[in-house]
């Protein structure tokens, strides 16, 4: 027999005591490990999805909110309108590499979302939005056969929830028009998965916005020049100019302050199961009085009492951590939906990222904690005396 | 039957209880020898348990000299008390205090963890049969009777094969069958081992089967008798 062994058994004294002390370490774990895994996995899916527009300026309409680039993403109302002469002029600036211009508009349809009806995000694009994207491979098909054709190529989210495929019709029921689908591309876990993308021509045809952009994106041969270009840009009336970092600092920005919240939140949590731990050893410590009195009388050393009692506080944090990682392994997408409802801009891609690394980080936090709060309770034991312990009561 | 295990000369003690000086022990001598068997007898109150911690250097004294196995231990801290504890004394209480987590046979190997003895499981059993619980030794304190467990608490203490047994009121929650019973094993323990045992009881009946009788009152001794009942 082990001293481990005497520390296991007590725990299973009170086995409901025990469970719920364990699970409130577990549950601190599991929101640490969440948390932390938001940081890692928002941080990087943004910037994939801010990186994989292929562009690094976009050129909006004055007016258009600031947040234009998330509504070009993500679709809903407050969309303004440029000329395309704007685009005819900043085309010709030699220190561009690629340009496309957009058109973006957002349908609403009923039938979507079995019932509950949903916003569609049609994009208006010309053969240049390839060459923006060269990761961009179909999954099927390929793209317009010419600029005006009522043809359809669809992200890859897009073409599963509607079921469709090349050979297929998109019926938009609000223009009761009827679109041939063409292509669909591979996944690329981008906002572009959730588009579907007409010729530039026939998007401003069947949306009856002659002549009109929402958006021109916008790539430069040396990024080095964008502080420039950017500069010589706002001169031109009627429109405003939006650098993709700048807008990652922005989405950065709001994020990092709920970020801040939820991270005090998390160190509440892992406070309020230190305090149940320490608690919980306490009690169990004082309810056994007579029990460490006696082992001290045959014989237990302060430091054979201190390690059972320590080892006991380590090992419900030990068991704690690891049922921590697998609630929160378990809880991702829980925790994803959760958070994608909140967040004023939530990227395509895995919002939680749980890397083995914070799983393994966060296992070992706990079983810190454990020793860290076995410390008082052991103590107390350990100082006990044999004779008053034993008699204690009497 | 020369040989002093236990030496007490005038030691005390005082202890505070409700802002009030309590003498539990004064000015006692009294030794133990190698193979005795002492009933420590008197009224409630009379100090046999304090004296009983004493010798079993679980407490120590206010005042006077205390000698256990030719060292002084009076003024020897709790941490060198244990070490003279755990391979020299075995202890059995009034209330068995068992590890109820623990089965009869870990419970009996426990103090030979404690003492980092090995941990001999066949002599451990071997234990459990000598006090008649052969076929209880995986069984949890609480699926055992009150005579069984006490069974399981000498065990216990002779384990790491001590010199000297100590029990206080080992019999005081058993009834009068189970009290002979376990009484009766201390007498075997005594005759046929030679082991040296000192209890505390205020069972007449019992108490007067020891071979050596002391009655305390107050604190101090104040008869000693060798027993002529002792069989």
């Amino acid at each position: 027999m082990k001293i481990l062994t005497v520390a296991f058994k007590n725990l299973q004294r009170k086995k409901i005591r025990t469970f719920l002390t364990i699970g409130g370490v577990a549950i601190a774990v599991a929101v640490l490990v969440s948390l932390m895994g938001f940081d890692a996995g928002y941080q990087k899916s943004l910037t994939n999805d801010i990186d994989k527009m292929g562009y690094q300026v976009l050129v909006t309409a004055k007016g258009c909110p600031y947040e234009a680039a998330t509504l070009m993403l993500k679709g809903g109302g407050g969309l303004r309108y440029m000329e395309q002469a704007v685009f005819d002029k900043i085309a010709s600036d030699p220190r561009i590499e690629k340009i496309s211009p957009q058109l973006a508009a957002t349908e609403f349809d009923k039938d979507r979302q079995n019932g509950q009806g949903g916003i569609i995000l049609y994009m208006g694009v010309d053969n240049a939005y390839l060459g923006l994207k060269p990761w961009s491979k179909f999954k099927s098909g390929k793209w317009f056969s010419s600029e005006d054709a009522d043809e359809v190529v669809i992200g890859y989210e897009a073409a599963e929830l509607e079921q469709r495929s090349p050979g297929d019709q998109i019926f938009i029921p609000n223009l009761n028009k009827a679109l041939k689908v063409v292509g669909v591309f591979q996944r690329t876990g981008t906002q572009d998965d959730g588009i579907m993308f007409v010729p530039l021509k026939t998007a401003q045809r069947i949306f009856n916005l002659p002549g009109k952009l929402t958006g021109i994106g916008i790539k430069l041969k040396d990024i080095g020049n964008l502080s420039d270009f950017e500069e010589s840009l706002y001169n031109e009336p009627g429109i405003q100019v939006i650098s993709m970092a700048q807008v990652k600092g922005t989405i950065f920005n709001l994020v990092s302050s709920s970020k801040a919240m939820t991270n005090s939140v998390a160190i509440i949590a892992i406070l309020i199961a230190v305090i149940g731990v320490v608690n919980t050893i306490l009690m169990s410590v004082f309810e056994r009085t007579k029990e460490i009195g006696v082992m001290k009388a045959i014989g237990a050393s302060r430091l054979d009492i201190f390690q059972i009692i320590w080892l006991e506080t380590t090992l419900i944090c030990f068991l704690g951590g690891f049922f921590g990682d697998i609630i929160a392994i378990l809880g991702t997408n829980l925790v994803e939906h959760i958070i994608r409802q909140a967040l004023p801009y939530a990227p395509a891609g895995k919002l939680v990222i749980i890397a083995p690394t914070l799983l393994l980080g966060s296992f070992l936090g706990a079983v810190v904690m454990g020793l860290i709060s076995g410390i008082y309770p052991a103590y107390r034991a350990s100082s006990m005396r044999p004779v008053e312990a034993i008699r204690s009561g009497d | 039957m020369n040989n002093i295990l236990i030496k007490a000369e005038k030691i005390s003690k005082t202890y505070i209880l409700f802002a009030e000086e309590v003498n539990a022990v004064k000015d006692l001598d009294l030794e133990i020898r190698q193979g005795e068997f002492v009933a420590i007898m008197g009224p409630s109150g009379s100090g046999k348990t304090t004296l009983l911690d004493i010798l079993g250097c679980l407490d120590r004294v206010s005042t006077g000299k205390l000698k256990v196995l030719g060292q002084d231990v009076s003024l020897l801290k709790e941490s060198a008390l244990v070490k003279i504890r755990r391979v020299n004394m075995g202890f059995v209480f009034q209330e068995f205090l068992l590890i109820p987590t623990l089965t009869a046979l870990e419970n009996v190997e426990l103090p030979l963890l404690f003492a980092g003895l090995p941990q001999n499981r066949q002599q451990a059993v071997n234990l459990l049969e000598k006090v008649g619980l052969g076929k209880r030794v995986n069984h949890l304190p609480k699926e055992l009777s009150g005579g069984e467990r006490q069974r399981v608490a000498i065990a216990r203490a002779l384990v790491t094969s001590p010199k000297i047994l100590f029990a206080d009121e080992p019999t005081g929650n058993l009834d009068t069958k189970s009290g002979q019973q376990i009484f009766d094993i201390f007498k075997e323990l005594n005759q046929k081992d030679n082991l040296t045992i000192v209890l505390t009881t205020h069972n007449n009946k019992l108490g007067l089967q020891a071979k050596r009788i002391i009655y305390l009152k107050d604190g101090n001794i104040v008869s000693r008798q060798e027993s002529s009942l002792f069989v």
